[in-house]
């Protein structure tokens, strides 16, 4: 091994860019990336071309002259006249959704990692058991429960249902991090008499914001693209509520198969998502606490 | 239009204010406990919250179900173990059955492998975050949207026809017949299609879980070894990888579960047919098409017992990580 060799070996993240010891990892993350676009891409070109074409041929077609692109799809998902008030409604849905299940999974990640008492692990394992349960088999009683309540169709029976759905996912995930913090640090903060809320706000919720954002990220899709359950909960008994998804839904089966807004629509409904996932992202920085977790 | 600022402001204002405000209550209602019984009562004052909503909307609804299980349609008779008799003699369950068996050894296999490969390539390149986000991307689109898109991958037009599909267009380059990919049931060709569809949406999920978990790992430790003149390679099994296992298992756990759970690309691509069914899809249908409350009961109950023997590998785990903490 030369001296060049070894260095190069040692060549660490962000570096070496076309080195030519990494044509390979570059080759190999291209082609998986290009793999993984091209189903995308095709639905969106599709999206912007008139229904014929897009019937007639295939979406790579549209690729070469003669060029003929139309908005009118996008138009005419976006002159359905709900657009915008679904739009909010989802936000409404998706952000207490997104935010109640994280606190309260916190809450519970803590005293799962932190805290002794009889019968944690039992606890622990009964509740990550509950990621099992199929969302099909509930619906009927809780919906139920909700009408006698007299909250069903309300946002706020959304937000509770979303909430408990998403819980054991999250207290799997947030326990799983906040389990491996280092113990040294919460130890020492007790004895310089620190509240387990001083503790839980100054150093377990900062520590676990690489796994707080993934969490974030993954309930808030999964609320915004869910169907099912504001399908069940809200549109039988109030319709102003309705999210975007129930609304594109209803779109779809009222033009038939209309499959050349569908990509439209999905497009429409993807736009914040996506936002939100770049957004976030900046948040998962390396070694959050000087690299002091242990995986 | 006042509605709508109200209910603006209770989301972004009053429901973290309610939150805060509880944790920040139990310390309250602790100290007028005597010290020696705090430590006791203060670990379900916080695990309260959490308990409540999974009673509530999971256990409870779920043992109405398992009761129900046992019943005839309505709920107004027992019927004994007549619904699981039927499940276990019916072929079209067993059918379902063992179509979700194949779902959660491949759809995890290709999830996982995928979403470890992508994690660990991307953390080695400038063009990380474009990397990542093209991965992502499949599991922001809903369901829905994605069997729209994979049925223009897959389409169909007989052979002489011009190909729509992309995946019959690339392998008519290579001068293969075009092949109707959801419609081929020797070898479960088309649950493989479906189980595609489902891992193009889920790799991202494990790559952006593993890529935290990598982003956590002590930069110092590799840099320790790499200034001791090991490879990458080596770097990748002796330090990386073992850190990891905890992590992985995480995401093969949550996709067993997901492959278990798998309704929405079979209800929307080949609603089950052709041998593609699986058990939640069959419990749908027995529920909504068929009215029968008594089957799919049973059918929840036994998707729920599947689930088990996952649960106890990952308490030996569980137990095993504790005992080193």
């Amino acid at each position: 091994m030369t001296a060049a060799g070894a260095a190069l070996d040692r060549v660490g993240p962000k570096q070496g860019w076309l080195a030519h010891r990494h044509i390979g990892l570059h080759t190999a993350l291209i082609v998986l990336m290009i793999i993984w676009a091209i189903p995308t891409l095709g639905l969106f070109i599709n999206s912007f071309r008139p229904a014929t074409d897009a019937f007639g041929t295939g979406w790579w077609s549209a690729l070469f002259p003669p060029y003929n692109f139309t908005f009118e799809n996008y138009e005419h998902v976006l002159g359905q006249s709900n657009i915008g008030t679904n739009f909010l409604n989802s936000l409404f849905i998706s952000i207490p959704a997104t935010v109640i299940p994280i606190f309260v999974a916190a809450f519970a990640a803590y005293a799962f990692s932190w805290m002794e008492f009889p019968g944690r692990n039992i606890l622990f394992v009964v509740v990550v058991g509950l990621l099992v349960v199929p969302l099909q088999a509930t619906l009927i009683p809780v919906l139920s429960m909700f009408a006698s309540w007299g909250i069903a169709g309300t946002f706020l029976a959304v937000w509770l249902a979303h909430t408990a759905y998403g819980l054991p996912f999250a207290i799997y995930l947030l326990r799983n991090f906040m389990g491996s913090l280092p113990r040294e640090v919460f130890e020492s903060a007790a004895i310089d008499g620190a509240s387990s809320v001083t503790s839980f706000f100054r150093l377990a919720l900062p520590m676990s914001v690489p796994a707080i954002a993934a969490l974030a990220i993954f309930q808030f899709l999964f609320v915004w693209n869910d169907l099912l359950v504001a399908l069940i909960y809200i549109s039988i008994v109030n319709p102003d509520n309705l999210p975007l998804t129930v609304s594109i839904a209803g779109l779809m089966t009222s033009q038939g198969a209309g499959t050349e807004f569908l990509g439209a629509a999905a497009f429409i409904s993807m736009a914040l998502p996506l936002i939100v996932f770049f957004g976030l992202q900046r948040f998962f920085v390396r070694g959050i606490v000087g690299g002091a977790v242990k995986g | 239009m006042t509605d709508k600022l109200i209910t603006a402001v209770i989301v972004v204002i009053g429901v973290p204010a309610v939150l805060v405000g509880y944790i920040w209550a139990t310390e309250q209602v602790l100290r007028v406990l005597p010290e020696s019984r705090r430590p006791a009562v203060r670990p379900w004052l916080w695990l309260a919250p959490a308990l409540a909503f999974l009673a509530l909307f999971l256990v409870w609804p779920m043992l109405g179900t398992a009761i129900h299980s046992f019943q005839n349609h309505p709920g107004t008779e027992f019927v004994g173990l007549d619904n699981y008799v039927w499940f276990f003699g019916s072929s079209d369950a067993l059918s379902a059955l063992k179509n979700n068996v194949l779902w959660l050894i491949f759809l995890t296999l290709f999830v996982v492998g995928f979403g470890l490969l992508v994690a660990v390539l991307v953390d080695k390149v400038r063009y990380e975050s474009v990397a990542k986000s093209v991965i992502f991307v499949p599991l922001a689109i809903s369901m829905v949207a994605a069997g729209v898109i994979w049925l223009y991958m897959y389409q169909y037009k007989p052979p002489g026809a011009i190909q729509t599909g992309t995946l019959n267009a690339a392998i008519g380059i290579g001068g293969l017949g075009p092949v109707p990919w959801l419609q081929v049931e020797d070898f479960s060709v088309n649950t493989f299609m479906l189980i595609i569809v489902m891992a193009w949406m889920w790799t991202g999920f494990a790559m952006v879980i593993i890529s935290a978990a990598l982003k956590g790992i002590n930069p110092e430790l590799m840099e320790a070894a790499r200034m001791d003149g090991a490879t990458e390679m080596q770097v990748f099994r002796g330090i990386v990888f073992p850190l990891l296992v905890p992590t992985l298992v995480v995401v093969s756990t949550t996709m067993i579960i997901t492959a278990l759970k798998a309704f929405d690309i079979v209800y929307s691509m080949t609603s089950g047919q052709l041998n593609t069914n699986v058990i939640a899809n069959q419990m749908y249908s027995e529920m909504f098409k068929f009215g029968q409350y008594g089957r799919a009961s049973a059918i929840a109950v036994v998707l729920l017992l599947a689930i088990i023997p996952i649960m106890f590998f990952n308490i030996g785990r569980f137990r095993a990580q504790e005992a080193v903490r």
